[in-house]
């Protein structure tokens, strides 16, 4: 957040020095702000280590208040001891956590990015999770709001309306505490221990059946075909960091919120081994990367090392996170095999 | 503004000289006999220094950045590839990849934007006779921001089978309807186009092109990125097929707006004095406003929105070199080309492997530089 407020406030402070001519930029301000979630977590991120926890208390201290402001939602307070029974997830990876810990059925609403499990569809709304409509989210009179942003916290809250707020983590242990704090919110603390615990063991076991390669690898992460790229300290990165691998983008140290936008010139010296694709459904593919000028001398492209990823696993901390952990195992394989043949 | 006719009775020699032809209609490539001016350098010199500031410009762009081979030996394989001249410079095939490849298309395309951006500005500025107007005031860019949005979303299935790429067709036509609207309005209400009247009619259509855009954009949550990535521009991701793309709308604007230097120069001194002297001012008006707005669209839709160029670069111009426009034009054309090359440079290596958006840098130099030129006028 503290990122975000930094970069708003530059261009902003742009926009002030530059009013007799700069009247334009708003525009990109605004849609920075609507686009910058989308593309990648990178406004939430920075934060998310101190700011998990203490969102995680706000349940248990608004949860009180929203029953006891919540007259008109007489209903939901009987169900009560069971945990709320109107919950809306407004981030897709929440609403899979949520289905996965098995607090489906209590979830009334999901907003329209979240297509992930097909229970969860049936429950998708026009609400977004980018530009949130308070009146239209309040309107479903939930119980609890699940947010992977804080902004609209405050006003939810006031609304007598519990929030939970879980924002992109920057290790794998941080996404594993979110599902923990979820099952606490919404009384499925066993369901949520046992898939922490079984994503723990699938994601060991996968990595250690991977043999780590003679000489270390590098890798290089593009989240669009401007060279946004995901570090090392994302959960992202932390799926390549598993299995030992070097991010290139760990260069970029003065970027701290983990997404830095790459230099061309500096992909191609640093020459990664592999390369994983996140803009598939932007057009790029691998062979419009070996088309680029100047990148079909990149070992990764030479070597046929161009993966292009699923976007929504790659993209969510959810428990699909062992399903990524898989697609970097088998591409570290198609790898080694291609190598010594 | 007051400045503009301060500036214009003030007209330092120059431009009252230039204005001396009285024939200006047919004459508009005669070269007439370089007044004299106050200043010590000619006409020759002042070009002779636009393109040395050009070629260096270049040279730094094409030697300096973040990966490749070490900046000399870059300069001695640019002098070996010279005509005549083979010197070893050392560099491999895989560098000099990098650096024709990746590197020199996003430096010469820089250099088309910056010098397109600049004479935009300057033949914007004279023809308004304002000399803060610019093409982002005007609401050319945000235009041209829209219409790209309208391309990527509502005109998408209409324009599928275009032979074209529609996005900077349709941002000329959008840029062009916002630059129309604004001299409409403003001239409407203000009597005096060339007033601040102008400059606010540019805030409120600009307010009103942006609310539009984002009006659409979020509607069309999909094509965020898509749009986003048109406006920020891919000056970072510069190819050569980017620059053969704009040439041809960088060449022809910049001669339109050369060849009207001399009806500039008469609108300095005022319409109705310049239509007392034969020149079709509503018909020069049009061509100079048509051919900066097409060329700031192609521009911008490899660019992305940069602002300064076009405002800054041709107010130094004439605090260094006098307000005729036979210099205003073409030195604003090789300053702004500079400018962007070198302001580009810091982007590249600064946050070394990541990216600094030139738009950053571009503001950060240029508004203390233009506070500092702002001041500079009027102490004179």
């Amino acid at each position: 957040m503290r990122k975000h407020t930094l970069r708003a406030g530059l261009v902003a402070g742009t926009i002030l020095i530059a009013a007799c001519g700069g009247d334009d930029e708003p525009a990109a301000t605004d849609i920075a702000d609507t686009s910058a979630p989308a593309s990648a977590a990178a406004v939430t991120t920075a934060p998310a280590s101190s700011a998990a926890p203490a969102s995680s208390a706000a349940p248990a201290t608004s949860s009180p208040a929203a029953s006891s402001a919540g007259e008109t939602s007489a209903s939901s307070e009987t169900t009560e001891a069971e945990g709320p029974q109107a919950v809306i997830s407004l981030a897709p990876t929440h609403t899979e956590t949520l289905f996965a810990i098995g607090a489906g059925d209590q979830v009334i609403a999901v907003d329209d990015q979240s297509d992930f499990p097909a229970e969860a569809v049936e429950k998708v709304t026009d609400l977004s999770g980018f530009e949130p409509n308070i009146e239209a989210i309040a309107g479903y009179e939930p119980d609890l709001v699940v947010l992977s942003d804080a902004t609209i916290q405050p006003q939810l809250e006031e609304l007598g309306i519990a929030v939970w707020v879980g924002m992109a983590p920057t290790t794998f242990d941080e996404a594993f505490t979110q599902i923990e704090q979820l099952g606490a919110a919404t009384g499925h603390v066993g369901e949520a221990a046992e898939l922490v615990g079984q994503l723990r063991t699938d994601i060991d076991s996968i990595v250690a059946s991977v043999p780590a390669p003679e000489a270390p690898l590098s890798i290089y992460h593009e989240l669009d075909n401007t060279f946004f790229s995901a570090n090392s300290a994302t959960f992202i990165g932390q799926a390549y960091a598993a299995f030992g691998l070097q991010n290139i983008a760990d260069r970029a140290e003065g970027d701290s919120a983990g997404y830095p936008k790459l230099n061309a010139e500096a992909i191609i010296s640093a020459d990664p081994d592999l390369i994983f694709l996140a803009d598939g459904s932007f057009g790029e593919s691998p062979e419009t990367v070996a088309a680029r000028p100047g990148w079909q001398d990149i070992a990764a492209v030479a070597n046929d090392n161009v993966f292009v990823v699923d976007e929504d696993v790659a993209s969510r901390w959810g428990p699909r996170i062992a399903e990524y952990v898989q697609f970097v195992a088998d591409s570290l394989e198609q790898v080694a095999v291609s190598a010594g043949g | 503004m007051a400045d503009t006719a301060a500036s214009a009775r003030r007209a330092d020699g120059l431009g009252a000289v230039s204005v001396g032809p009285l024939d200006p209609g047919p004459a508009l490539d005669a070269d007439a006999p370089a007044p004299a001016g106050r200043r010590h350098l000619g006409q020759v010199g002042w070009m002779a220094i636009g393109i040395a500031s050009v070629v260096v410009a270049l040279v730094a762009g094409f030697v300096v950045g973040p990966a490749g081979p070490t900046w000399w030996r870059t300069a001695l394989e640019l002098l070996d590839r010279l005509p005549l001249v083979s010197i070893d410079s050392g560099i491999n095939e895989a560098q000099w990849n990098i650096v024709w490849q990746v590197r020199a298309p996003r430096v010469v395309l820089g250099g088309l934007v910056g010098a397109m951006l600049a004479i935009a500005g300057a033949g914007y500025q004279g023809v308004f006779r304002n000399p803060l107007v610019d093409p982002y005031l005007l609401g050319a860019a945000a235009g041209a921001g829209l219409g790209a949005t309208l391309a990527f979303t509502m005109l998408r299935d209409v324009t599928a089978g275009w032979v074209v790429d529609p996005a900077p067709a349709i941002a000329f036509l959008v840029a062009l309807g916002t630059v129309a609207v604004t001299y409409v309005v403003g001239g409407a209400f203000g009597g005096q186009r060339g007033g601040v009247t102008l400059v606010l009619a540019g805030v409120a259509v600009v307010s009103f092109v942006t609310a539009v855009q984002t009006f659409i954009l979020q509607r069309n949550v999909e094509v965020v990125r898509e749009v986003y990535n048109w406006i920020l521009g891919r000056l970072s991701t510069a190819q050569w097929d980017d620059v053969r793309l704009v040439t041809p709308y960088v060449v022809v604007s910049a001669i339109v707006v050369l060849l009207h230097r001399r009806h500039l120069d008469l609108f300095r001194v005022g319409e109705d004095e310049a239509a007392t002297l034969g020149a079709p001012v509503a018909r020069i008006r049009l061509v100079v406003v048509i051919a900066a707005t097409l060329g700031t669209a192609a521009v911008v839709s490899v660019s992305g929105l940069i602002g300064f160029v076009g405002v800054v670069v041709p107010h130094f111009v004439r605090l260094v070199a006098g307000a005729g426009h036979r210099r205003v034009l073409p030195l604003s054309l090789m300053f702004g080309a500079s400018f962007l090359i070198l302001a580009d440079i810091p982007g590249r290596v600064l946050t070394d492997p990541a990216e600094t958006p030139i738009g950053v840098v571009t503001a950060f130099i240029g508004a203390p530089f233009f506070i500092i030129v702002l001041r500079a006028r009027t102490r004179r």
